[in-house]
């Protein structure tokens, strides 16, 4: 609570200064005492974690430390690679650019795709644009009902209720993307000497927002502690482009723009931060409603989602399991 | 088999490796953590393919979907609107 005792949204404020003063602290002890490398590597994706990371990057160990890589695909965002040159540039870090569409060719990802989603949209073609979106949870209480909206070339929409095989299809695919950019990630760590950074913020590891071995693969996740809103406060510090502060949050990983709040969290990142943070410290449903415009209870099935979430993605954060434990 | 015998052998094979473990039949799927969000879609592919239904939308709710009974008592009260319209009744 602050001073005045009401929950607020100034909850969330930090002191940049610090909070950049200890990550960079953190860091360079975890660089050189437990991952033991004197550089990272950072996939730069244009968006505002990945800008945050390279910034965290540059100010611990240095520019001359940092790769930032750029994984464009066929369906990349123009404007991802167009930020991702702008921080870049406003870093003064080296970058090498990978196009990843032909290694998603040979392992049949624009393939496996297509016949996944003609499952359910028959006449969907290799030049159509897709996503997939989640049912109203705040709404429309409910179990999450997952949905593709896919685009003919010639503007039409449409959307169709996924079955679960062509959904675990089209995840899996989709999957090879994180996995293939991490690869790349770890090709340029290994040949520099390098560790790989992670982007995730602490919706996104709280809540699993992503791929085991994929994105989710990381020596160092310097943001992981930081709500989606505290980011924004450290980028603003860091002299993170404007452009890319703007920029609403994306996947980037489907064909369709796909906002991380129809896909994923149940609500935009201001106020799934308060939401996440009210349950973590144990605020009433009641006063984070308040806080929110909202009724009690859609406050409370936001709470429920985020106990659902944590429980089916907390094995996306287990090591490989072992049936006897090993002493070292 | 009764039709809330044929849904728990559906769920203990496919979520419980053919091990009941104690669930009753009013245990709720979520709270016990037997189904996630992905096995409630396994689960509707199964009843819809099994029971030759039709389930909407919004007819994916906790009341309908979250324990044995409950699943046992929607899929009886949606095939007593399927059998008129198919003839068999």
């Amino acid at each position: 609570m602050n001073s005045t005792g009401a929950f607020s949204a100034q909850l969330l404020r930090l002191d940049p200064e610090q909070e950049v003063a200890r990550i960079c602290r953190r860091m360079r002890e975890l660089m050189l005492n437990r991952v033991k490398r004197r550089g990272v590597v950072i996939g730069l994706s244009g968006g505002i974690d990945s800008s945050v990371t390279a910034a965290l990057a540059v100010a611990a160990l240095g520019g001359e430390r940092v790769l930032g890589l750029e994984m464009p695909e066929r369906h990349s965002a123009e404007e991802s690679e167009r930020f991702s040159g702008v921080l870049a540039a406003s870093l003064g870090v080296a970058t090498i650019k990978e196009d990843i569409s032909g290694i998603l060719e040979s392992v049949g990802f624009y393939r496996r795709y297509a016949e996944a989603a003609r499952r359910v949209v028959p006449e969907y073609g290799d030049d159509w644009k897709s996503k997939i979106v989640t049912s109203d949870v705040i709404d429309h209480p409910g179990f999450t009902v997952f949905y593709l909206v896919a685009q003919a070339p010639e503007g039409g929409l449409v959307k169709k209720r996924l079955p679960l095989t062509p959904y675990l299809e089209i995840v899996a695919a989709t999957n090879f993307k994180q996995r293939v950019r991490k690869m790349l990630e770890y090709y340029h760590a290994d040949r520099l000497h390098y560790g790989v950074a992670g982007t995730p913020n602490r919706l996104e590891y709280d809540q699993g927002f992503f791929v085991k071995l994929g994105d989710g693969a990381a020596d160092i996740k310097p943001i992981a502690h930081l709500y989606k809103s505290q980011v924004y406060q450290l980028a603003e510090f860091l002299g993170i482009p404007e452009a890319i502060r703007k920029r609403r949050p994306t996947t980037d990983t489907y064909s369709l723009t796909q906002g991380q709040d129809e896909f994923y969290f149940s609500l935009p990142y201001e106020k799934m931060d308060l939401c996440l943070y009210g349950k973590n410290n144990g605020v009433p449903a009641a006063q984070v409603a308040s806080a929110l415009g909202f009724r009690p209870e859609q406050v409370e099935v936001v709470f429920k989602d985020i106990d659902t979430k944590r429980a089916t993605t907390r094995y996306l954060h287990l090591p490989p399991l072992l049936v006897e434990e090993i002493g070292w | 088999m009764s039709l809330q015998d044929d849904i728990r052998a559906f769920i203990v094979d496919s979520f419980l490796f053919g091990e009941d473990g104690g669930l009753r039949d009013d245990s709720s799927f979520l709270e016990e953590g037997v189904v996630d969000s992905t096995g409630i879609m396994q689960l509707v592919s199964f009843l819809q393919e099994q029971y030759l239904i039709t389930i909407e939308d919004e007819e994916l709710i906790p009341d309908n979907l979250d324990s044995i009974r409950k699943v046992a008592r929607f899929v009886e009260t949606k095939r007593q609107c399927v059998k008129p319209a198919l003839g068999l009744a």
